[in-house]
């Protein structure tokens, strides 16, 4: 027996702007590696493609993407609008860097999205976290994934 | 965000429903960038037009109208509104291909006529198919001080830096509402304060051809990212960078980094002084530009050049000036393509004309290259069957055609890439 072990699943709230309206939740992606749209993701699957990049492989479809911000092309807005149409769009948007590829881009796709957070979400949040994004509210609530090994 | 009384009737649709989503979405729009406002612009370049068999099965599925498409892929409008007039003076950006070349291309001949169907679509509503990445080139050179609404990171950077007028990178649904209203979100570029430089670049070298501008470009992208640099040099800037020197240091730093605005201290319009570029501020970065740095971006740019045969050379990024169709033509004339590379150069329809009229296409189709309009092989993922190695004498296209079509890349003069092209061979270096 580990007495260690916590039964009560961790949870942490952090508040920011509302960028686009509306409510999600989702399992986090989160990447330090800013993401390019035109010539960086595959709106088919919502998978990133860049070469070199920390996500490449990996889709964001439904989860909630936890990044730095837009890079590259002026087509970005229009790869993510894509991702809408294809229904392989992020769940919610949570970025630190407000650019207009990342305000247009967010606006167009119609998921929630936030900035300007009071605590770096890429410090308070992993992949495969639970989170619940209610950006009406400006309001971010965190559940920690269990712990491998911890049971 | 406040919006005029002139904005809150369009916005309550006295215009009708078209302007009315456009007004909606740049509400949407500005709020999410946190604007206070809008600001009025009346130069707008764009990409408009459809070239995708996804977008194609869209128009069907709504009846086959274009005004299905422009409404939900330029305003983000999923009910189909009537789309009216354009408003405001807009220039067609660079397409996924060459409608001209289809076989080359690589794209069907149905996929030309839904094309030609949009073109006819957006030229009908006021959009100048100017079809090109360097809309300054062809007719729309907004004044200093301008507020514009431009796509295309290499035309944006030029915009703001070399012309001084002002507009952020804007995206297809942005500048499509800005067709409809003649507004865009007065943010970013837009403001005085964000047009400062941040990080000051030294010149400790002279820097002279339309390679080295390339070169210093790619750099500064690469260690300024998004920020605003100031290129200075002690002893003055002794030779003035023209129009191909600047096209390709701004579509270079754009590419490696984000840079949407810089100023070269004594030369852009806004720094005729370096404290003038800086704005009473102190940088955040003082960068050094000398020898090491220039060879280390040269072979850093060249990373995935190996082979010695080369199969395609692609020139014309950002799209060439008539003064390099000139200069590429005084190097190839007498001499042939070999037989196992291609050579296409991409150009606006507009100059290309003035090519065939001055004789340089003959000059440059007897010696078997061809000339293109409308795209490039990156926005076309189009080269030559059986490539695997190309020449470029472009940072970006060099950045670019590797990361999208798993090719290798070598990166060099337009000089050594026309003799790639007649030698099928890569015989450039470090110089």
């Amino acid at each position: 027996m580990n007495a260690a072990v916590i039964t009560e699943q961790q949870t942490l709230v952090i508040r920011g702007r509302k960028v686009v309206g509306g409510v999600a939740e989702g399992e986090a992606l989160v990447t330090r590696d800013r993401i390019s749209g035109w010539g960086g993701i595959d709106p088919r699957t919502g998978t990133v493609i860049e070469t070199r990049h920390e996500l490449r492989g990996q889709s964001f479809a439904g989860k909630v993407l936890v990044f730095p911000g837009a890079k590259g092309s002026s087509g970005w807005s229009a790869m993510f609008h894509m991702t809408r149409l294809m229904n392989s769009a992020p769940a919610a948007f949570l970025f630190n860097e407000m650019t207009t590829k990342m305000a247009l881009g967010a606006v167009v796709t119609h998921a929630p999205a936030m900035t300007d957070f009071e605590r770096d979400p890429l410090e308070c949040i992993e992949t495969g976290d639970w989170v619940r994004v209610d950006a009406d509210s400006g309001v971010v609530e965190i559940t920690k994934k269990k712990q491998e090994g911890a049971a | 965000m406040h919006l005029s009384d002139e904005e809150k009737a369009m916005y309550d649709g006295r215009d009708g429903p078209a302007v009315q989503k456009a007004m909606d979405l740049l509400v949407r729009y500005g709020e999410a960038l946190g604007a206070e406002r809008l600001v009025e612009t009346r130069n707008v370049c764009a990409s408009i037009t459809s070239t995708t068999p996804f977008q194609r099965d869209f128009a069907l599925a709504k009846g086959g109208g274009m005004d299905a498409v422009f409404s939900e892929f330029s305003l983000d409008s999923q009910e189909t509104v009537e789309i009216p007039k354009f408003k405001v003076f807009t220039s067609h950006l660079q397409l996924g291909f060459d409608p001209g070349q289809p076989e080359r291309m690589g794209v069907s001949e149905e996929i030309v006529r839904f094309y030609e169907k949009s073109e006819r679509h957006a030229a009908g509503l006021g959009a100048q198919i100017m079809n090109t990445c360097t809309p300054y080139q062809v007719g729309n050179i907004p004044t200093r001080g301008e507020h514009c609404a431009w796509m295309e990171s290499s035309a944006v950077v030029y915009c703001n830096s070399v012309l001084g007028a002002r507009t952020n990178t804007e995206g297809r649904e942005s500048t499509g509402a800005a067709m409809l209203t003649g507004r865009i979100p007065y943010w970013g570029y837009h403001l005085d304060q964000n047009r400062h430089a941040t990080h000051v670049v030294e010149l400790d070298i002279e820097v002279e051809s339309v390679q080295d501008w390339g070169l210093l470009g790619y750099y500064i992208g690469e260690h300024v990212q998004e920020r605003v640099p100031v290129v200075h040099s002690r002893r003055g800037i002794s030779r003035v960078p023209n129009l191909p020197r600047l096209k390709h240091f701004g579509a270079a730093a754009s590419s490696s980094g984000g840079v949407e605005m810089y100023h070269i201290a004594g030369v852009t319009p806004e720094a005729l002084t370096l404290e003038q570029a800086l704005g009473g501020r102190a940088p955040a970065q003082v960068l050094r530009y000398g020898e090491a740095e220039r060879r280390a971006t040269y072979e850093k740019i060249n990373t995935t050049g190996k082979d010695g045969e080369v199969q395609y050379v692609m020139l014309g990024c950002p799209h060439y000036t008539i003064e390099q169709i000139w200069e590429a033509a005084q190097l190839i004339e007498g001499r042939k393509v070999h037989p196992d590379c291609e050579l296409w150069i991409f150009t606006p329809r507009a100059i290309k004309a003035l090519a065939d009229r001055n004789g340089y296409t003959k000059i440059i189709e007897d010696a078997g290259g061809i000339i293109m309009g409308d795209s490039c092989s990156a926005m076309s993922r189009a080269v030559p069957k059986g490539t695997k190695t190309v020449a470029l004498d472009s940072a970006k296209q060099a950045h670019y055609l590797p990361a999208i079509l798993g090719v290798q890349a070598w990166f060099g003069s337009t000089a050594e890439c026309i003799d790639a092209a007649c030698t099928g061979r890569w015989n450039g270096g470090y110089a």
